[in-house]
């Protein structure tokens, strides 16, 4: 009876399972909604997070290629550097291993365990370095103990290796950690944080060569992190090594010649553009800026007045003084305002309107010609020339020898100098160009700037005739193999077009300079080899009558430009040292010896050679000296003293 | 003893599809624990144990008339009631939750064994309860008592996910009884005040972290969060036909947590994709829309509400299984039926399984 009591709620309830039925048809519908985004509509992006999930890459670093000078000499390279990982996810007891560490190979113990913690949120199958720079002890002692040490590796990482010392620093340049700004910009896509990557000089410059490709392994890792197997694997390639044109020898004796004192040389094939010694004074060592550099030796390059930072050839531009008076007279010639027979007289000074410029000799120099305008550097001469061609016609003959803009060396940052004109006053200061301003120029004064390596070019251009090279450093590029990859052409990027005559005109002044009595550059003759060249000292700023203790900083530049041999040229040499004051005495003997270690390394060695005492060169600052005939030593020697 | 006209009754669509999630199941552990380090008989051959198990335990069951349940159903209760304040007592501590209890030989969870109780207790209370056009909230109070007991008991362990499980099923029961509108709008006019006070009061960090982590994943991605994204980027990178058997990078990679018990679906979605999980789903929705069958063809209405409530309990099990595992509801413990290794899951399923083929097979009886 009790069952037919609830009839009407069964029958009720009976119609209530139909509407349970579609309630459950409902919710499973939307488990397959879901299904149906997660599997089917986002499918693409589920499968790249499990494959991220499971696959890891551990990069290999490629080994960088060599730098080396153009006889093959290894100038950089690498050698092993071993430090001391360890792979977190092996080792069990962390403060034992460390205490083992600490008492078998001395390593400081709160360094190592500072390193493991600060690496907290790495993946623990990644080896963690926790010494970097270990000795060959160290290793050899790892290896014996390898047993005890679970889960600690000695890693091999190339570093780099500076064959000889600070040599040719600037050039060379160094490397360090590549920077978040050059991770963002453009070329550096294939580059991780914390690779290695040049950061001036011939590492920055062809760092596309030099780098390499780094090499990696694609990993399976299971969700703690464990390495499971390999997956593929690809070897790293080595870097391309770079031979340079610079003679290692003869850029060992520039950089000797500078001793302490801070300037710039460059040396460069008459013929070819070739560079072949490449000096800015002081140098810096350039290993030291692949690791951590040492605040004191960092506060040191600062502090230091001269600069050591700075590559002065490069980057360094300087007033050319009495040297770009080659200019100043190829521009006369060229205009017919001057011939080999002009003449002037030089009383000392010479008046335009109301200013009167100085001659650097008060006493004058009496009747002058161009040849003696050049040897002996008369400054009148050239403000009489000045005043008749204006700055334009000066200027021309200028951007002629391509001067007043980068020449195109491999390096990055090159300056261009300056080469002023009435349109470039204007443009900068908008003032008209004042006639008065024609004459510091017509001396390479005022406004004009040139750079250590447009010296050199404009020193080969006179002396090839008016053929310019592009002056470069790099001769070819070679893979790991020794096979060449590339070789640098010559390439002629342009032509000073002048009569022979003019050219003849200014290289017989030159070589008077050099060889003649009254010459100013008597210091850089060589007993067996013709040399033409020029003196110049600029001024850094006007304090023409305190000479007798100018402050460092205030003290003239001293230049000297040089080619030989006089009749067949094979060499250009620029030397400028800062503050140097005089250009006869500060560059020219610099300018002498590196003619005369270029010279001595063409030579087969003869042991008992006299130029082979370079060699030697125990005092060998006075061997250029001692090879010129004693009879140059003349008072006149020191004749540029006072010239602007 | 057993009537042999009853034998000739044996639901076996029930039977079969039952077996066929078994043996999927197995299957799918099979490759689940393949990157463990299996110490003993193997995980996919015990569980293939505990379906014998279980299939003895269902066809006992089956073969006691249900009724007799309808006098013992408040003994159960009471003495379930004793067994979880035991546990809350005595119990055995395990994952910072105390939900066994050790019989000597044997260790019960109580809790689970209440998901049983409740259906039978409310089958009872309902069958002798005159509710023409729907319960109103006076109807309601006697029974709301007879869920919170063991509820908040089963909270207090705590076991967040049981407890949501025996009030859905009760909640499920009472639906088919029937509801006045009144009713309805009464409890919600409570429970929302109620739940707030819940969540500010009653849960534990834990548990708020795990809703919280449900609502935005990308919260503590390493965190409790990282166990709803590893899942879901397990089903998603299935795709349509999966990665293979024992070949989901996930789950042999052991990204995913609990992969052979509570995730046992996202390492079947990972390798047999969504053709795969189209099927499981299907044989899934078949059962429960085989158990509201059996509801409906039985003309007791105790029987009725039994076969209710043991269908409630295996759609919600697999419902929040499997949207927990594809993140549609926060990570609860709660298995998927059949398909999850674990005896107790197994055992108290099986018993439900033994109830509707009870009451299948005594259909023609009345």
């Amino acid at each position: 009876m009790k069952e037919r009591r609830f009839v009407r709620e069964l029958v009720e309830s009976k119609q209530r399972v139909v509407i349970l039925s579609f309630v459950v048809g409902i919710a499973f519908l939307f488990l397959i909604i879901r299904l149906w985004h997660l599997q089917i509509l986002s499918a693409e992006d589920y499968h790249a997070m499990s494959e991220n999930n499971r696959l890891r890459f551990v990069p290999v670093a490629a080994s960088r290629g060599a730098i080396l000078d153009r006889s093959g000499k290894v100038l950089v390279s690498n050698r092993p550097s071993f430090s001391l990982a360890v792979i977190p996810q092996e080792v069990k007891d962390k403060e034992a291993l460390l205490t083992l560490l600490s008492t078998l190979l001395g390593l400081d113990r709160t360094e190592m365990a500072e390193r493991w913690e600060k690496s907290t949120g790495r993946a623990k199958y990644y080896p963690l370095v926790l010494a970097s720079n270990i000795s060959r002890d160290h290793v050899e002692m790892v290896e014996e103990n390898r047993l005890h040490l679970p889960g600690i590796e000695i890693e091999m990482k190339p570093v780099r290796e500076y064959t000889s010392s600070q040599l040719a620093a600037h050039l060379l340049g160094y490397i360090g950690e590549v920077s978040e700004k050059e991770l963002d910009s453009e070329g550096f896509e294939d580059y991780n944080p914390g690779d290695y990557v040049g950061k001036n000089g011939i590492e920055r410059a062809l760092e596309k060569e030099l780098h390499g490709s780094d090499g990696g392994r694609q990993l399976e890792v299971d969700a703690r992190g464990r390495i499971l197997r390999t997956i593929s694997e690809s070897s790293p390639t080595v870097g391309n090594s770079v031979i340079l044109t610079i003679d290692a020898a003869m850029q060992k004796q520039a950089e000797r010649a500078f001793a302490d004192q801070a300037g710039a040389a460059v040396a460069m094939e008459v013929t070819t553009g070739e560079i072949l010694a490449f000096v800015s004074n002081p140098g810096f060592d350039p290993a030291l800026f692949s690791g951590k550099l040492p605040a004191d030796v960092w506060q040191g390059y600062l502090d230091d007045k001269r600069h050591p930072l700075e590559n002065k050839a490069l980057s360094g531009q300087y007033p050319p003084g009495s040297t770009f008076k080659m200019i100043t007279a190829l521009a006369g010639l060229q205009e017919n305002k001057i011939n080999e027979t002009t003449s002037i007289n030089c009383y000392g000074s010479y008046d335009l309107g109301t200013s009167t410029f100085k001659c650097w000799n008060k006493k004058g120099h009496g009747a002058t010609n161009l040849n003696k305008s050049l040897r002996e550097s008369c400054d009148v001469f050239y403000y009489q020339l000045g005043e008749k061609l204006g700055v334009d016609k000066i200027a021309a003959t200028a951007h002629a020898f391509k001067l007043g803009a980068p020449l195109g060396v491999e390096l990055l940052n090159e300056k261009s100098g300056l080469i002023p004109t009435s349109e470039w006053k204007q443009r900068r200061f908008g003032k008209r160009w004042y006639h008065g301003e024609t004459l510091p120029v017509s001396i390479g004064q005022g406004a004009v700037l040139l750079t250590p390596i447009q010296l050199v070019s404009m020193a080969a251009t006179i002396a090839n005739e008016g053929t310019i090279y592009r002056p470069h450093l790099v001769k070819r590029i070679v893979d790991a193999d020794g096979k060449t990859l590339r070789e640098t052409k010559n390439e002629i990027i342009g032509t000073a077009s002048f009569p022979k005559e003019s050219f003849r005109l200014v290289k017989l002044g030159m070589l008077a300079v050099v060889n003649e009595p009254g010459g100013t550059g008597a210091m850089a003759r060589l007993y067996d080899v013709k040399v033409a060249g020029k003196t110049g000292s600029s001024q850094v700023v006007k304090l023409r009558d305190s000479k007798k203790s100018t402050p460092y900083q205030y003290r003239d530049h001293a230049l000297f430009v040089a080619f030989a041999p006089f009749d067949k040229p094979e060499i250009a040499v620029a030397v400028v040292v800062e503050h140097g004051e005089h250009g006869g005495t500060a560059a020219a003997p610099i300018a002498g010896r590196i003619l005369r270690a270029y010279f001595d390394g063409k030579k087969p060695p003869r042991k008992e050679s006299s130029g082979s005492a370079l060699e030697e060169d125990e005092d060998d600052g006075d061997t250029v000296e001692n090879n010129a005939p004693a009879a140059v030593k003349e008072p006149r020697v020191n004749g540029d003293s006072a010239n602007d | 003893m057993i009537d042999r006209r009853l034998l000739t009754n044996i639901d076996w669509v029930l039977a079969g599809l039952v077996v066929a999630i078994c043996l999927l199941g197995i299957l799918n552990i099979y490759s689940a624990t393949t990157p463990y380090k299996i110490v003993g008989l193997a995980y996919y051959i015990k569980q293939f144990y505990w379906m014998l198990v279980g299939i003895t335990i269902s066809l006992a069951v089956c073969s006691l008339d249900y009724h007799i349940l309808e006098d013992l159903s408040y003994w159960f209760y009471g003495f379930l009631i004793l067994l979880l304040l035991a546990v809350l007592v005595f119990g055995r501590r395990s994952m910072g939750a105390t939900r066994w209890l050790n019989i000597g030989f044997f260790n019960v969870q109580p809790s689970e064994l209440m998901k049983i109780v409740i259906i039978v207790t409310f089958s009872r209370f309902f069958n002798n309860f005159q509710s023409v056009g729907g319960l109103t909230v006076k109807d309601v109070l006697i029974p709301l008592g007879l869920l919170a007991l063991p509820a908040v008991l089963i909270v207090k362990q705590p076991d967040l996910g049981t407890a949501t499980l025996v009030i859905l099923i009760a909640l499920s029961m009472t639906i088919y009884v029937g509801l006045r509108w009144t009713t309805i709008v009464t409890f919600a006019c409570v429970t929302i005040p109620m739940a707030w006070i819940g969540w500010a009061f009653v849960f534990r960090p834990y548990q708020k972290n795990r809703v919280l982590d449900f609502l935005n994943p990308e919260r503590s991605r390493l965190g409790s969060g990282y166990h709803i994204i590893q899942s879901k980027i397990a089903v998603g990178s299935g795709g349509l036909t999966g990665k293979g058997f024992v070949r989901g990078t996930q789950s042999q990679l052991r990204f995913l947590p609990e992969q052979h018990t509570d995730f046992a679906f996202s390492v079947f979605a990972e390798e047999w994709g969504f053709i795969g999980c189209l099927l499981l789903i299907a044989i899934y929705f078949m059962l429960v829309l085989w158990g509201l069958n059996i509801a409906h063809r039985c003309n007791d209405r105790f029987g009725g509400l039994l076969a209710v409530g043991v269908t409630a309990m295996i759609f919600w099990h697999t419902v929040i299984n499997m949207g927990m595992v594809i993140g549609m509801f926060p990570v609860v413990g709660v298995p998927l039926p059949f398909f999850s290794y674990g005896g107790t899951s197994m055992i108290t399923s099986m018993v439900g399984i033994g109830l509707l083929q009870n009451i299948s097979m005594r259909r023609f009886m009345f």
